[in-house]
């Protein structure tokens, strides 16, 4: 009987709720101390001078350190996505070690005291004068220095992807659409800040951190002080949400070791929540503009997308916003553009579903002004442009598209929708439906993924890499995963993570962390298990001694086999006859090459029902639909749960997500969870989620594409075309807030 | 946070002596408001008089059939309390409406008048703020100033008043009793809000020690089938983008009576007297109510980032007058 792919409960939910399952901010050790780290209140600038005097004086206080007192970093930061499996700082840039200022809210003094709360207090007693500069915090303040980028994502992708001649497509095209769109900063927010506890012993680092990479961090920490890696260890047993604000390893963590060493003792750190919207990343402020061609009959002849956005004054970010509408639909004439403005923020950073979100939403609202020109079905309309290849003629790994769009718009109730938009009332309610396709790449920039099995001689096993659980589920599926490959019962199972010290697996972001860690720990438990029947086969005692190692099946750790009909050994008699206490293997994957001739996407349809309040510019969704095909669902429980989450999170962005930047201080307008608005309850409409099943043999051993981020990608969208169904008006701003949808006023002011 | 002392009153004249023998002396009821402050550096208050042990959580019956409410019963308290149900539906729902359950457990009705703006401006510590620091301007003039209000402003500040309940009870004209060392007072709800003027700092004529103990809401038989309709960017837990509270009496078709109040719009808990002056003895449909509102918001001051507003809470108004109609119809 096979684990994966049944709805196992978490096995962390009984720790969760009674509280056992410990954060990093709730590690507590002999001596802690606690730091506050006080941020610059200019965007732009030099610190001219600190006094730190009522400070140092406050009760409590052990240090205030300005850059005079900390170390020089021992390499120069050069920021490169976890993903890949080396250091990974946030940004090419590390804050107190000179008198700069190149974003507010940036680190530019540190005090420890004996407790938090003084410590607070002494942050906020820290006098800092500044030699303000002239800053660049918005795109309109920036948009005459933008230039086309080279390359993204700290050098790993190129910033343009061409094919075809684009603008003979558009010309050539019997309709055109041409739409711009304006998105407004986005903020992760998870409910756990930030926190990172540091202790030294002697020369050896330890770190409790709330992060979605704990290699990640070990790495980059050591790379910055300039330690063996091996010097360094990272513990994180629960991480409370990340959604790519712990992706990457921010200067808080490595001060927070910087402050350990100077006072000698355990240092804690807990970022307070408006410190979280200057420390650890953001979707940027973007503008997208899509133009698409096509023929008469919905053949797309030419798509031209351009994103522009704002980045950091030293690294040439972005999310990637074309790699989904570069490939989504069969079109032979394709331009996709990236173009920046240095500006002074922190370095934006992965924000669930990243880039592709945006871009998606650019492309499927496009789509549906397409349909409505062309008074073709907006489903009917991307069946017509599906394509069973990548723009380089490989075939998909795994597809699904059309069967998500068919399967969504069935249980949707698609058919029964009238097109004509601004016809269907409820009262004060104007009733509007849309769809969206969705899709999202699978990157496979990541090196080997190992785990560990283990048995012991009663025949309990655990299988462990260095993965920590971040509210994915990743303990829970692994735990399936391991018992399978090894062939015992779920409850002789364990599966533990969260220890840098345990074998490697990369950063969980970008949907991968289903994917790697569910192939490494299948490795492992295979390893394992085949060393164990080739003990089997070869112990004179066994009943299956002599039999074909490919004939030995494993189940609830009893060893078969077809050419022994009856005979049986188990791991316990095996490992007691043999006189072994344990056995134990490792196990390794290896993604597939960059080249792989495949075109990797997890395909997805989203719909929504939306009822509008035309006066008062109200949108509220009532139904979202998704239909998903991320290969295998190694547990439905889990996989559902994420893409729910995602879903919310799409009608997040469309309809209430967004900060803005007040660009005469540079500072951020919103933060705080009263202002920065998220749905709350209330707002989550009836959310239903179905799988279509595909097989993919090339994502992994156990074909799993994740479901991280497909959840999220196309419902704003999905929403947006809805609420103009509902309206007959397209909203041209994310997020679309009521002073947006309400109907002009009547004298048009 | 600040190091803060902290004592307990066992009655109304001990929390009275308590506060005032420290000029940076606050009182603690449900802190959901008051600790925020303290935290984020914006209260400088160094010494709290918890006053939960005081006898003020009742809601009792008024001879004239109004209601006295406590200042410290609870916002979950008085909106499930059935004579506010009853007789001030809007009230009920103004309270529901406000922050989250888990808040109005805690927040007491008297802290609910005393809160403060939510202006990011005043709560970042550092921005110009003239409420926060007098004379170092005001940042949301020209800033990010969605939020901020229409009506009332001055150009010293244009911070609105956040509170729901506030304005329900200002359409009722609710008064606020108070004691402090020199006695009772009795406030008009309407004369406790100051507008910003030049003196933005000042909130309220309140002196230090003075404590509300309770609220008095008039008997008012158009209260029953009044309305509160709050409209915001998302359903629970925000505030509003503009409210209405509303309550009409109507004969023949002809408007006799009208209360209507407005929340996220004002400076203060905006009471609508121009609008109901305007309603009074014109017949009660659409087209007067829309007049009604136009010339309420006739005088409203917009900045960048608000002049939605001016349509909406128009519309708002509206959409509240046709609800109480219907209610007081049905």
């Amino acid at each position: 009987m096979s684990a994966v792919g049944t709805p196992v409960t978490r096995v962390d939910g009984p720790a969760k709720v009674t509280g056992a399952a410990k954060y990093s901010a709730e590690i507590g050790l002999p001596g802690m101390t606690y730091l506050a780290v006080v941020g610059a209140t200019i965007a732009s600038g030099r610190v001219t001078a600190i006094d730190a005097e009522a400070a140092r004086a406050a009760e409590g206080v052990l240090a205030v350190l300005t850059p005079e007192d900390l170390p020089k970093i021992a390499a120069e930061p050069h920021l490169l996505p976890s993903l890949v499996g080396g250091p990974a700082p946030g940004e090419s840039f590390f804050p107190m070690q000179d008198d700069v200022v190149q974003y507010a809210g940036q680190p530019v003094a540190l005090v420890v005291a004996e407790e938090y709360e003084q410590a607070q207090h002494a942050a906020s007693l820290v006098r800092i004068s500044y030699q303000p500069t002239k800053s660049i915090t918005t795109i309109d303040e920036g948009r005459d220095q933008a230039y086309e980028a080279e390359r993204l994502f700290g050098g790993l992708m190129p910033a343009r992807s061409e094919r075809g001649d684009v603008e003979a497509g558009l010309a050539a095209a019997d309709v055109r659409v041409e739409v711009a769109y304006k998105m407004a900063a986005n903020h992760h927010n998870p409910i756990e800040a930030p926190s990172t506890v540091a202790t030294w012993d002697g020369g050896n680092l330890t770190l409790y951190e709330s992060t979605q990479g704990i290699r990640a961090t070990q790495q980059t920490v050591a790379l910055l002080l300039g330690l063996p890696i091996a010097r360094v260890r990272v513990i994180t047993r629960f991480v409370g949400g990340g959604f790519g604000a712990k992706a990457m390893v921010w200067p808080n963590v490595t001060l927070t070791a910087m402050a350990s060493r100077y006072v000698g003792r355990p240092v804690k750190l807990m970022l307070t929540r408006p410190q979280m919207f200057t420390s650890n990343g953001h979707r940027e402020e973007q503008e997208q503009r899509i133009a698409i061609g096509a023929t008469r009959d919905g053949q797309l002849t030419a798509i031209r997308h351009e994103k522009l956005s704002i980045t950091s004054p030293f690294d040439d970010w972005a999310e990637p916003a074309t790699g989904v509408s570069s490939q989504l639909y069969g079109c032979e004439n394709y331009l996709g553009i990236h173009r920046l403005i240095k500006g002074n923020t922190m370095t934006p950073t992965f924000t669930r579903g990243p880039g592709e979100s945006l871009g998606v939403f650019t492309l499927e609202t496009a789509m549906d002004e397409l349909a409505s020109h062309l008074a073709i079905d907006p489903v009917e309309l991307r069946l017509r442009n599906h394509t069973p290849v990548d723009p380089f003629g490989h075939p998909w790994s795994s597809d699904g598209l059309v069967e998500c769009l068919r399967l969504g718009a069935e249980r949707f109730g698609w058919s029964d929708r009238n097109p004509a938009p601004r016809t269907t009332r409820d009262g004060e309610w104007l009733i509007g439906t849309g769809v969206a396709a969705a899709a999202y790449p699978i990157a496979f920039f990541m090196p080997p993924q190992r785990a560990r099995a283990r048995i012991f001689a009663d025949g309990s096993a655990i299988v462990q890499t260095s993965t920590q659980e971040f509210g994915t589920g990743v303990l829970t599926m692994a735990t399936q995963v391991g018992a399978d490959a090894l062939g015992v019962a779920l409850r002789d199972m364990e599966f533990q993570a969260g220890d840098s010290d345990l074998p490697n697996s990369t950063a969980a972001v970008g949907s991968a962390g289903a994917g790697m860690v569910s192939s490494a720990v299948h490795a492992a438990g295979t390893a394992l298990r085949e060393q164990l029947i080739a003990l089997a086969v070869g112990d004179e005692q066994s009943a299956l001694h002599g039999a074909a190692p490919a004939s030995v099946k494993v189940a609830d750790g009893h060893l078969t086999s077809a050419e022994r009909p009856g005979a049986v050994d188990t791991y316990r008699e095996l490992l007691s006859r043999n006189h072994m206490s344990d056995a134990e293997a490792l196990g390794t994957w290896r993604p597939p090459p960059l080249d792989t001739p495949h075109g990797l996407l997890t395909f997805g349809a989203q719909f929504a029902e939306v009822a509008v309040d035309p006066e008062l510019g109200l949108v509220r969704v009532r139904r979202l639909n998704g239909a998903f095909a991320p290969g295998r669902v190694l547990n439905p429980l889990l996989a559902h749960s994420q893409l729910m989450g995602g879903m919310l999170w799409g009608m997040s962005q469309a309809l209430l997500e967004g900060n803005h930047m007040d660009p005469r201080y540079g500072r951020w307008a919103e933060t705080n969870l009263a202002e920065y608005l998220v749905p709350v309850n209330a707002d989550a409409p009836e959310v239903r989620v179905d799988f279509v099943d595909v097989d993919d043999e090339l994502v992994g051993p156990l074909g799993a594409k994740g479901v991280g981020e497909i959840g999220q990608v196309g419902v704003a969208a999905a929403i947006a075309n809805a609420v103009f169904h509902a309206t007959g008006r397209r909203i041209r701003s994310l997020p679309m807030a009521p002073e947006l949808v309400m109907d002009p006023a009547a004298d048009g002011q | 946070m600040r190091p803060l002392t902290y004592s307990r009153a066992a009655d109304v004249q001990d929390a009275i002596a308590l506060a005032t023998a420290n000029q940076a002396s606050a009182f603690l009821a449900g802190g959901t408001t008051e600790v925020d402050l303290i935290r984020a550096g914006i209260s400088h208050s160094e010494h709290l008089v918890d006053i939960n042990e005081l006898p003020l959580r009742g809601v009792e019956d008024l001879p004239d059939g109004g209601l006295h409410i406590g200042a410290l019963a609870r916002m979950s308290d008085v909106a499930r309390t059935p004579s506010v149900v009853e007789r001030y539906p809007a009230i009920s729902r103004a309270l529901l409406l406000g922050a989250s359950e888990q808040l109005r457990n805690m927040a007491s009705l008297g802290g609910n008048l005393r809160q403060r703006t939510r202006c990011a401006y005043l709560r970042d510590g550092v921005s110009p703020c003239n409420k926060r620091e007098l004379g170092s301007g005001c940042a949301a003039l020209d800033g990010f100033n969605r939020g901020h209000a229409i009506l009332g402003t001055s150009e010293h500040c244009i911070a609105t008043h956040p509170s729901d309940v506030a304005v329900a009870l200002v359409a009722f004209d609710a008064v606020i009793r108070t004691v402090g060392p020199d006695g009772e007072r009795a406030i008009p709800f309407d004369d406790f809000f100051l507008l910003p003027g030049d003196t933005p700092q000042l909130e309220h004529p309140i002196a230090l020690g003075e404590l509300i103990v309770g609220i008095d809401v008039p008997g008012a038989p158009i209260g029953r089938g009044s309305v509160y309709l709050k409209f915001r960017d998302r359903q629970s837990y925000e505030f509003a983008l503009v409210s209405v509270a509303a309550a009409i009496e109507v004969d023949d078709n002809l408007v006799t009576g009208v209360r209507i109040a407005m929340g996220g719009v004002g400076t203060k808990p905006w009471r609508a007297r121009r609008a109901e002056a305007a309603l009074v003895g014109r017949p009660a449909n659409e087209t007067s109510f829309r007049q009604a509102a136009a010339a309420e918001l006739a005088e409203a001051v917009v900045r960048e980032h608000n002049a939605f507003k001016v349509e909406l809470a128009q519309r708002a108004m509206v959409r509240g007058l046709v609800h109480s109609l219907n209610r007081s119809q049905s």
